[in-house]
């Protein structure tokens, strides 16, 4: 049995992907599992989704543990603890990356031994939840690394799966699974059927007895005040908005309490500030400036910017 | 009949829309909604003639479900967990009504803490309402099982609201090969709801639940819907077998997964029961002798069956996904009191608990269940009731501890 693991931001079409794949492995006689698993349920937040196909009826369910395949359509996610990207990655699984960077360079920075492939990321497009067909093209190299699925059956799969939407979503979606399907084609096959674990010998779960604690530490409850403070949600951004000082009217009441994370300072002097650490990029305050003082910029490149400084 | 990849969610809708439903009151709620989005949907392009009504709360919809089953419609709703829960004076009510309609439960683990995923204290929660329970495994159960319900409730020697269950994520948002039969194979085997004597009708006024005092009238009341329940085992096993007939899928009150030379069994109930199968595969193919055992009716308890099973087996693993606070499992507890004083040699049972909130269970872990229980049936002595839970899985709690600043001083003092 396949077992495919897609990774991505809300927006990005990772549910999409995990549909596309399945529906064309459904095509080719397979028998398939697909879903998605939402967090945040929130654009940009992290969301993965898996597919699971075989020739015979797939018992098994939920979380993949070790997969096959693990794609990941935005590689700001690789360092995201919620999204899980590295999950159970063994030595046989194929990694493959939408990235800026080479294949090389992502093995030096994980340290890892499996085959990474990439997938190019346009390095012209700001914000990469602007990237919504990015999904069908992951959906399309996985096809073709898995080596059963004929490009006239993924678009089959595609017609099917997207039907109702305007021909040119369709078609910009098939256009970019071929793509997808065609950049991989050195790698037809790739992919293997991993196997589940012997009965025979298999390592022990270890499992340990729960120890009673005390009802003022078991109870699920934040005692201390502030502690979200060290929660840095900030990572979830994928915009950055920007104040720009020599045009903002220090009307500080209107950016400051439409905040809806409370992010928002404000100093002595009435300036309004930032606070990034706790802004998730949402954009609220750019929206709302009444002297469009607050711009928003792309998050890596904010990022670069602050590095080079 | 058309094949396709399905959600369970989608596959309610399917069922509902294949039942011919005329009513359905709705309320929100993850992980349900799009069951009720679908059919609204249908509505709208008018697919199907029913009418779709969101009331303000679980409360009114599982009031006005019985409301309108009780004067001769078919009735569909469907929600999830604190849902459930929020209309669980009603559940109570409307099942003494005695009237007949089908509510899907989408299991959610129950606050407190909050969560979204799957466990089954939420219909469990239901469980001496009055209400039947069918439990699904798949995506296709899911379809067939709404069908069944309605002729199951419906019936005249039953009359009471089913809960067809399945759980949340698992199924609910998993797309999985589903049949969907044709319209015309399940007219026959789901015609038109007879309400028989149980009408609104303007010119005939009628008292619907009225109130009794004194135990003898009460008593009367409620030991009859205890015996309709209990009349459903048996009709349970005719409805699926017509619908064997007409669908060629067989539905049994329990499913019994290569248990016939067993000697060890699995017994669990949901969509995770599917993991034991594959475990059974692969303990087979190591040489156990092993099956599984899955109820998907829990009410009517399918007590004799269930003894039937378990009759000559040497050790049986249950697995609960649930947690009774301050007893345990409670399917556990039931098996229990069924093989009590009632079968010649019990075989040993072994309590597990697991896939609270979803938790996953490992391939690993059904083989070590077996291990430990092949070991206890050699003791003689079934151990403690164990919770899935490993080492790694608290460090992470501590990890959240530790960002939570807990009382971090004490934590770091006593841990």
């Amino acid at each position: 049995m396949y077992r495919i693991r897609f990774h991505g931001r809300g927006g990005q079409g990772m549910k999409t992907a995990s549909r596309l794949l399945g529906a064309a492995f459904f095509l080719e006689g397979f028998a398939v599992q697909d879903a998605p698993r939402y967090g945040a349920e929130r654009r940009g937040a992290p969301i993965f989704a898996y597919v699971r196909a075989g020739k015979s009826p797939i018992f098994e369910r939920g979380i993949i543990l070790h997969p096959d395949l693990v794609i990941v359509a935005d590689d700001s996610l690789v360092p995201v603890p919620a999204a899980g990207v590295m999950a159970g990655l063994t030595d046989r699984t194929v990694l493959l990356i939408s990235t800026t960077e080479t294949a090389d360079e992502w093995r030096r920075r994980l340290h890892i031994h499996s085959a990474i492939l990439t997938l190019p990321a346009p390095r012209e497009v700001e914000d990469r939840l602007e990237l919504r067909y990015v999904g069908a093209e992951c959906a399309g190299a996985a096809a073709c690394l898995t080596g059963h699925i004929s490009k006239k059956k993924l678009e089959r799969a595609i017609l099917g799966e997207l039907e109702g939407k305007p021909q040119k979503i369709i078609h910009r979606n098939i256009e970019m699974a071929s793509e997808g399907y065609d950049r991989m084609a050195d790698h037809k096959g790739l992919v293997q059927e991993g196997t589940l674990p012997s009965a025979k010998a298999y390592t022990p779960p270890a499992w340990i007895e729960m120890p009673f604690e005390a009802a003022r530490i078991s109870s699920p409850t934040i005692h201390a005040g502030l502690t979200s403070i060290k929660v840095r949600t900030g990572l979830w951004r994928t915009m950055r908005p920007v104040i720009d000082h020599r045009h903002c009217r220090k009307c500080w009441w209107v950016c400051s309490s439409s905040c809806p994370d409370g992010a928002i300072s404000v100093n002595e002097e009435g300036a309004p500030g930032i606070d990034y650490d706790h802004c998730k990029g949402c954009l609220t305050c750019v929206s709302v400036c009444p002297s469009h003082a607050i711009k928003a910029i792309p998050e890596h490149q904010a990022a670069a910017a602050e590095e080079e400084s | 009949m058309s094949r396709k990849l399905l959600t369970g969610n989608g596959a309610a809708a399917w069922g509902a829309r294949l039942a011919g439903i005329d009513y359905i009151p709705a309320f929100p709620i993850t992980p349900q909604t799009e069951i009720i989005e679908t059919l609204e949907h249908w509505i709208g392009g008018g697919q199907i003639p029913a009418r779709l009504v969101t009331l303000e709360s679980e409360h009114s919809m599982i009031t006005a479900a019985g409301a309108a089953a009780a004067t001769g419609v078919r009735v569909f709703s469907a929600t999830s967990s604190q849902g459930l829960l929020y209309g669980m004076e009603m559940l109570y009510a409307v099942a003494g009504w005695r009237a007949p309609f089908v509510l899907v439960n989408v299991s959610r683990g129950l606050s407190a803490p909050i969560t979204l995923e799957p466990d089954h204290n939420d219909v469990l929660a239901a469980r001496d309402s009055g209400f039947l329970q069918l439990h699904c495994a798949t995506c296709q159960e899911v379809l067939d099982s709404v069908l069944i319900a309605y002729r199951l409730g419906e019936d005249l020697r039953v009359r009471l609201p089913v809960i067809v269950n399945q759980d949340g994520f698992y199924l609910s948002f998993t797309r999985e090969p589903v049949e969907i039969p044709d319209q015309q194979a399940i007219e026959a085997f789901l015609p038109p709801y007879d309400p028989e004597n149980m009408q609104f009708r303007a010119s005939a006024p009628v008292s619907q639940a009225v109130a009794v005092l004194g135990g003898g009238p009460y008593s009367y009341f409620r030991y009859e819907t205890h015996l309709a329940s209990l009349q459903a085992l048996a009709v349970y096993d005719e409805v699926a077998s017509e619908f064997e007939k007409a669908s060629g899928r067989a539905n049994p009150a329990i499913e019994c997964y290569r248990t016939d030379d067993a000697e060890y069994l699995f017994v669990m109930m949901g969509a995770f029961a599917t993991k034991a199968r594959q475990a059974v595969n692969q303990l087979r193919e190591a040489g156990w002798r092993i099956g599984l055992v899955r109820p998907r009716l829990f009410r009517p308890f399918p007590e004799e069956k269930l003894r039937r099973a378990l009759a000559g087996k040497k050790g049986v693993i249950v697995i609960d996904q649930n947690i009774s606070f301050g007893r345990g499992g409670v399917l556990h507890t039931e098996l229990a009191s069924a093989i009590l004083g009632k079968s010649e040699k019990p075989p040993l049972l072994v309590s597990f608990i697991g896939g609270l909130g979803g938790r996953d269970i490992s391939a690993e872990e059904f083989y070590e269940m077996a291990r430990v229980t092949k070991e206890a049936v050699v003791d003689g002595k079934a151990p403690e009731p164990r919770l899935l839970y490993t080492e790694t899985e608290l460090r992470e709690v501590r990890k959240l501890q530790g960002i939570a600043c807990v009382e971090r001083q004490a934590l770091e003092n006593e841990l």
